[in-house]
């Protein structure tokens, strides 16, 4: 852990939200053609999809379009059939049952139409979602460590569910009910204005009245909205920490000092939830003050006209019902207008990921490792994590050939760890090279190299599955007597077969929990499983008390034999024997050789020995 | 899985992606509950009444509209142009007042719903600072805060629409008379659809909910491998497994995607059942309602008013419907939330409790007798006392009760039997924020708050200055390491201090501890691995901070165990033996077997000895 770098180096992809307020604008709108464009783009790998929600969108207008005249048409069937006494009254009659017959083949034809255009929009979406899942899934496993140091995988994690969604959500909410918003009013503003401009003029005067009160008012949500986000995730983190550190604060007596803390979080919250509520309803009442002055605009000067006998009853009637039917679609504006904002901020995000370009991947023509022997070399290496960064390793060069063990110590900070993951090429130097049996290890294919080199993490982390298969996570058609075998490596087996469920016992928060050490050997077990040609501990053992890790490394020195060995450690019993030591201060080393000469040479190193063996040195005293 | 299949093994890998795990959705009304739940609305019931009676007025002016059109609509045709400005008029004012009390109604309730979710939260976050520890201790933080969050989003949901939910009801009832006033024959063949549509949308619920329940797990089975592949990359990467994880995934995104179509298929198919009923109703006006025109039974301005209402008349039902199941989700939601509320706290402080006023800072153990299940004691009688600024070392195996005495100490647990004195007083004769005041404590595993160093080290010591701070932080020998810091005591600490290493992280609470100046100083000591650099400046922090203070430790090193002033060792429960080092060492028991092998841990003597081979971490 102290070795790793630091979190906090670098610029994050995206800026963490502080209780002092964005530092960056939270929507940017100069993106938002290009990201909802390319969102729109992926839609398109559905040529035939796209092409027949469009048509189920447009017959579905032109069907909901038919009952405004129909029923206009019933209405003065019937005025006039009362006008024009019982004469017609068979005709008309029979006139009634046809256009009652259309009407119902119209709402037939509508429903169904509109219930494909949905469906066909949510299909689309969520195709596109999964390839979007796929391919993201894919990025992250090929982006390399330096990526994965920099960025929060809540964050990583935020932008595969929730960005994703909001991308998803474009398609469904935005695309296509826009398309089918501007075929409703395309047509119904051509309907009715070939039926009368006047009144089609008047009719729909509130559409861009509240078509822009209700775009404005969904854009600003999706504003507030992230800030609420913002607010509401400070708010989280207040609540989260105080429970998992329950103890330290009934410790210190924290309850007034906690629920002043929650408050001031909640408080804020609360009052940007009040804002957001505040710009909805002004959104929706210009939204409705427009509709009702049309409508009564509509029905003053249409009822004029019927009083002058111009208009028919059944004409100012469909009319109002063209409005009424327009009314509904109107308002989704707001919702599109806030999927809009939502796609560009999530698209952006996700793309952003989508993107990069793996710092480290297969040259062109790498071959797979060819290493009969297994000899481990490193030549004058140098290592920063950021260009320009600081200086964590500076001319490192060691050999380790197969049976043999380099031991690694030195300071917190001084680039132990960097060594380690620089083998498996998790980075890669920037200065010399590291080689294997003389290959350059940029020169071979990740998968052959990471196989062919086994690497132990301090910090052991177990997935949420079963023991069973968090051992044989390298190699999952592994047969039991290699799991095993692992399992008593690692000094672990005998824990494993005491549990409930033995190999099938889930680890993790339903599961049994592990102690640190257990941790340790569990890893130890999983890295042991592959059998792989050069194995790096990197302080593995650590959190294992001394008895049980002795009889651990006597296991590993037995399975490991004929290999190269590099063990980093803390503890000086843990590496002591090894055949060559050094010492790491500052990214070089400063001292080296084995245990006895560093001991004599009365360095760094003999200092540490003196330390660790004081206490010792002192029982023997006292038991004499 | 197409490659997986490929792979020349037959035999199924090993391996698994993700698990989730969530809580039922849905639940029972329960008036019980709900009268719990409204009572949160008492304090805030002048707002919760007047947006009830605006959404009265809201219904009722939007019920008069088609029927304002209708009348208009006839006036105009029989050429009553008095009746027909005056009816404009109404419609004018009615569409004012609908569009002000909609406005005011939706404002009010929305607004309440958010306070009312503030009030719920925050008596079930006081709570959790109330509740006994064995209960936190047993749940899981991630399940607290989905009582927090997820919980009182549905209840959130659930208040938002209740006002909406009367009135549609109010809708509903409304149209319904309106429909039979004006015609009471045409009303009641038109509202025959209405059952169709409330059978056909009862049949259809469980099926949608079905849908949707799957929908809801296949998406959360997706995104929990998504997530753990995120948390463990490393891991997979070291050990190649992204092409047969790539794989696992894709299955369960593609199930996903199944899922997902099958429950739009789900909601969509109620689309066209909605459409062919209105378009049956519409027939039914035109058809009858021509005819009724015609025998001059009704005039054409009730026919346009019949039309204007069957055309809305199915979204109060739908709105119905859908609060039906928002009323489900929030009523699972609020059993789950009152289960947590009634937890009873049962550490509190007792009535006029006083605050605790130490004049000599002891320690008593009087005949305590203690278990998390007071079945299974974890201390049998036990008896001891710290004097004045004397140090004491606890000392003894897993299990042997050293976390007990502490956690006693500190009145995290209540005794069984016997009772616990500090400073003379007994701990539950005293207010607890006086005992925490008094007594200090550093856990085993340092637990830092997302803030700047400073913050932590001064964390609920108000009066602290920054020269207090900086000179705790001297005094424990963390000075150094904050000041190579990027912004010295101002570099916030990222996740839980992930930025510095755990010895680092111990110093920090040392700092903490040393700050807020207890007399009483409780003291876990770390088992955790620190480097042997850092490990130095922790023996000589920990001097700095035993001096002049009544101490406990639980010591895992041997250093410290052998400069305390006094050292007692426990076994299952029992004092084993006490006393200073020598006379330990002379007396030839435990201690003495425990301290015999050269290791510079204590606990791998207490391993060699016992054969516990882990120690657990209590955290």
């Amino acid at each position: 852990m102290s070795d790793s770098p630091p979190a906090g180096r670098g610029a994050a992809p995206s800026a963490v939200p502080s209780a002092d307020g964005p530092a960056a604008p939270l929507l940017d709108v100069s993106v938002m053609p290009q990201v909802l464009a390319r969102i729109a783009g992926l839609a398109m790998a559905y040529p035939w999809r796209v092409a027949l929600t469009i048509l189920t969108s447009l017959l579905a207008a032109v069907a909901s379009l038919m009952l405004p005249r129909l029923i206009g048409r019933s209405i003065d069937q019937a005025h006039h059939l009362l006008a024009l006494g019982s004469a017609n009254a068979d005709a008309a009659r029979a006139a009634l049952m046809w256009t009652a017959g259309l009407v119902i083949a119209a709402t037939v034809a509508r429903g169904f139409l509109t219930m494909w255009a949905g469906y066909l929009g949510e299909y689309l979406s969520q195709k596109v979602a999964l390839d979007l899942r796929r391919a993201y899934f894919q990025q992250l496993q090929r982006l390399s460590f330096g990526f994965h140091d920099k960025i929060h995988s809540g964050d990583l994690i935020t932008r595969g569910m929730i960005d994703l969604e909001g991308a998803r959500a474009f398609i469904q909410g935005a695309m296509v009910p826009a398309l089918s918003l501007i075929l409703l009013i395309g047509f119904a503003a051509w309907m009715m204005i070939s039926t009368d401009p006047v009144m089609a003029a008047i009719g729909l005067a509130f559409t861009p009245i509240a078509g822009v009160a209700l775009a404005r008012m969904g854009f600003l949500l999706r504003v507030t909205w992230l800030r609420v986000q913002q607010l509401m995730s400070i708010l989280t983190l207040t609540m989260e920490e105080n429970l998992q550190g329950i103890r330290v604060v009934r410790a210190f007596a924290g309850r007034t000092f906690e629920l002043a803390k929650f408050d001031t979080a909640s408080q804020e919250v609360l009052e940007h939830q009040y804002r957001r509520i505040t710009l909805r309803f002004r959104g929706v009442a210009w939204m409705q003050v427009s509709y009702y002055a049309s409508l009564g605009a509509l029905l003053w000067y249409g009822g004029s006209k019927v009083l002058d006998g111009r208009m028919t009853v059944g004409g100012l009637t469909s009319f109002v019902i063209y409005m009424s039917l327009l009314q509904a679609p109107i308002r989704q504006v707001a919702m599109i207008f806030n999927s809009m904002a939502r796609a560009t901020s999530s698209g952006g995000r996700l793309f952003e990921v989508l993107d990069l370009t793996p710092e480290i991947a297969d040259r062109a023509g790498a071959k797979a490792l060819q290493a009969p022997k297994g000899v481990l070399r490193f030549e004058h290496v140098g290592f920063r994590y950021d260009a320009g960064g600081k200086q964590v390793l500076s001319d490192i060069s060691f050999e380790v050939r197969p049976g043999r063990t380099l031991g690694i110590v030195g300071p917190p900070g001084s680039g132990k760890s960097t060594i380690a993951n620089l083998i498996p090429r998790f980075y890669d130097a920037g200065e010399g090279r590291i080689t294997i049996d003389g290959t350059d290890i940029r020169d071979v294919t990740l998968a052959s190299l990471r196989e062919y080199v086994g690497l132990v993490q301090q910090e052991a982390f177990l997935f949420d599955a079963s023991i069973g298969h968090n051992v044989a996570y390298a190699d999952p058609w592994a047969e039991d007597e290699r799991i095993v075998g692992a399992a008593k490596t690692a000094q672990i087996h005998d824990h494993i077969a005491s549990l409930p469920a033995d190999y099938e016992t889930r680890v993790g928060e339903r599961g049994v929990a592990l102690s640190g050490g257990q941790r340790q050997r569990m890893s130890i077990a999983r890295g042991v499983v592959p059998g792989p040609g050069i194995m790096i501990f990197d302080d593995s053992t650590a959190a294992i008390d001394a008895v049980t890790e002795r009889k651990v490394r006597e296991n590993l020195g037995r399975a490991t034999a004929t290999k190269a060995t590099v063990i980093i450690a803390h503890r000086l019993s843990s590496l002591m024997h090894a055949d060559e030591i050094i010492v790491l201060d500052d990214g070089k080393i400063v001292e080296r050789g084995d245990h006895a000469s560093l001991v004599a040479g009365g360095g760094t190193y003999a200092e540490l020995f003196e330390l660790q063996s004081r206490a010792a040195a002192g029982e023997l005293e006292a038991a004499e | 899985m197409s490659e997986v299949a490929a792979e020349p093994q037959v035999r199924k890998p090993r391996a698994s992606l993700g698990s989730p795990e969530g809580d039922d959705v849905f639940g029972v009304f329960d008036p019980k509950v709900a009268r719990r739940f409204f009572a949160y609305l008492g304090p805030h019931r002048k707002s919760f009444i007047t947006a009830q009676v605006a959404v009265l007025f809201s219904a009722a002016s939007q019920l008069s509209l088609p029927l304002l059109i209708g009348q208009i609509v006839n006036a105009a045709l029989r050429h009553q142009a008095e009746r027909f400005h005056g009816l404009l008029t109404g419609f004018a004012l009615a569409g004012v007042v609908f569009t002000c009390m909609f406005f005011l109604e939706q404002w009010l309730s929305q607004r309440l719903a958010n306070r009312v979710i503030f009030d719920v939260r925050r008596h079930m976050f006081a709570h959790f600072q109330d509740v006994s520890l064995s209960f936190m201790d047993k749940t899981h933080v991630g399940r607290l805060m989905s009582r927090l969050q997820g919980d009182v989003g549905s209840l959130q949901e659930f208040l938002e629409n209740t006002t909406g939910a009367v009135g549609d009801f109010v809708m509903l009832i409304g149209i319904a008379i309106v429909l039979l006033a004006m015609d009471l024959q045409l009303g009641a063949l038109t509202l025959l659809v209405l059952p169709a549509l409330i059978g056909i949308r009862a049949v259809w619920l469980p099926y949608s909910k079905t849908a949707f329940r799957r929908a809801r797990d296949a998406s959360s089975n997706a995104n929990s491998a998504l997530a753990e592949n995120i948390n463990g990359v490393r891991t997979v990467q070291e050990t190649r497994r992204e092409q047969l994880n790539y794989d696992l995934y894709a299955e369960k995104a593609h199930d996903n995607f199944e899922a997902q179509i099958g429950a739009a298929w789900m909601s969509q198919i109620m689309v066209p059942t909605v459409d062919v009923l209105t378009g049956v109703a519409m027939a039914i006006v035109i058809v009858l309602g021509g005819n009724a025109v015609l025998s001059g039974r009704i005039d054409v301005g009730v026919m346009v008013a019949f039309v204007l209402y069957v055309q809305r008349f199915f979204d109060p039902v739908r709105m119905l419907s859908m609060q039906y199941t928002i009323m489900q989700r929030a009523m699972a939601a609020a059993h789950r939330i009152f289960e947590v509320l009634d937890v009873p706290v049962t550490i509190a402080d007792k009535p006029g409790a006083p605050a605790l006023a130490v004049e000599a800072p002891t320690v008593e153990f009087k005949n305590v007798t203690f278990g998390y299940d007071p079945a299974r004691p974890i201390l049998h009688d036990v008896s001891f006392n710290v004097r004045p600024r004397e140090v004491v070392a606890l000392v003894g195996p897993t299990g042997s009760g050293k976390t007990s005495i502490i956690a006693l100490t500190h009145r995290f647990y209540e005794v069984d039997q016997g009772q616990v004195l500090v400073g003379g007083h007994d701990v539950r004769d005293v207010t607890l924020d006086s005992l925490g005041r008094t007594i200090g404590m550093v856990l085993q595993e340092p637990f830092l708050f997302t803030g700047t160093i400073e913050e932590n080290i001064r964390y609920n010591t108000a009066g602290a200055t920054r020269d207090d701070v900086v000179a705790a932080a001297r005094a424990v020998s963390a000075h150094d390491f904050i000041m190579r810091l990027p912004e010295g005591y101002d570099t916030p600490l990222g996740q839980r201090g992930r930025n510095i290493s755990v010895g680092q992280r111990q110093l920090v609470s040392f700092a903490r501890a040393l700050v807020a100046d207890p007399q009483i100083l409780i003291l876990d000591e770390a088992t955790a691995n620190i480097d042997s650099f850092t490990e130095q400046a922790i023996q000589k922090a920990l001097k700095v901070l035993f001096e002049g203070r009544t101490c406990m430790v639980i010591a895992h090193r041997l250093g410290t165990i052998r400069d305390a002033d006094r050292i007692i060792v426990l076994n299952q429960g029992r004092i084993l033996e006490q006393g200073g080092h020598d006379e330990l060492m002379a007396t030839g028991g435990l201690y003495r077997h425990l301290y015999t092998s050269a290791h510079a841990s204590f606990d791998d003597q207490v391993v060699a000895a016992t054969g516990d081979a882990e120690f657990a971490s209590r955290s």
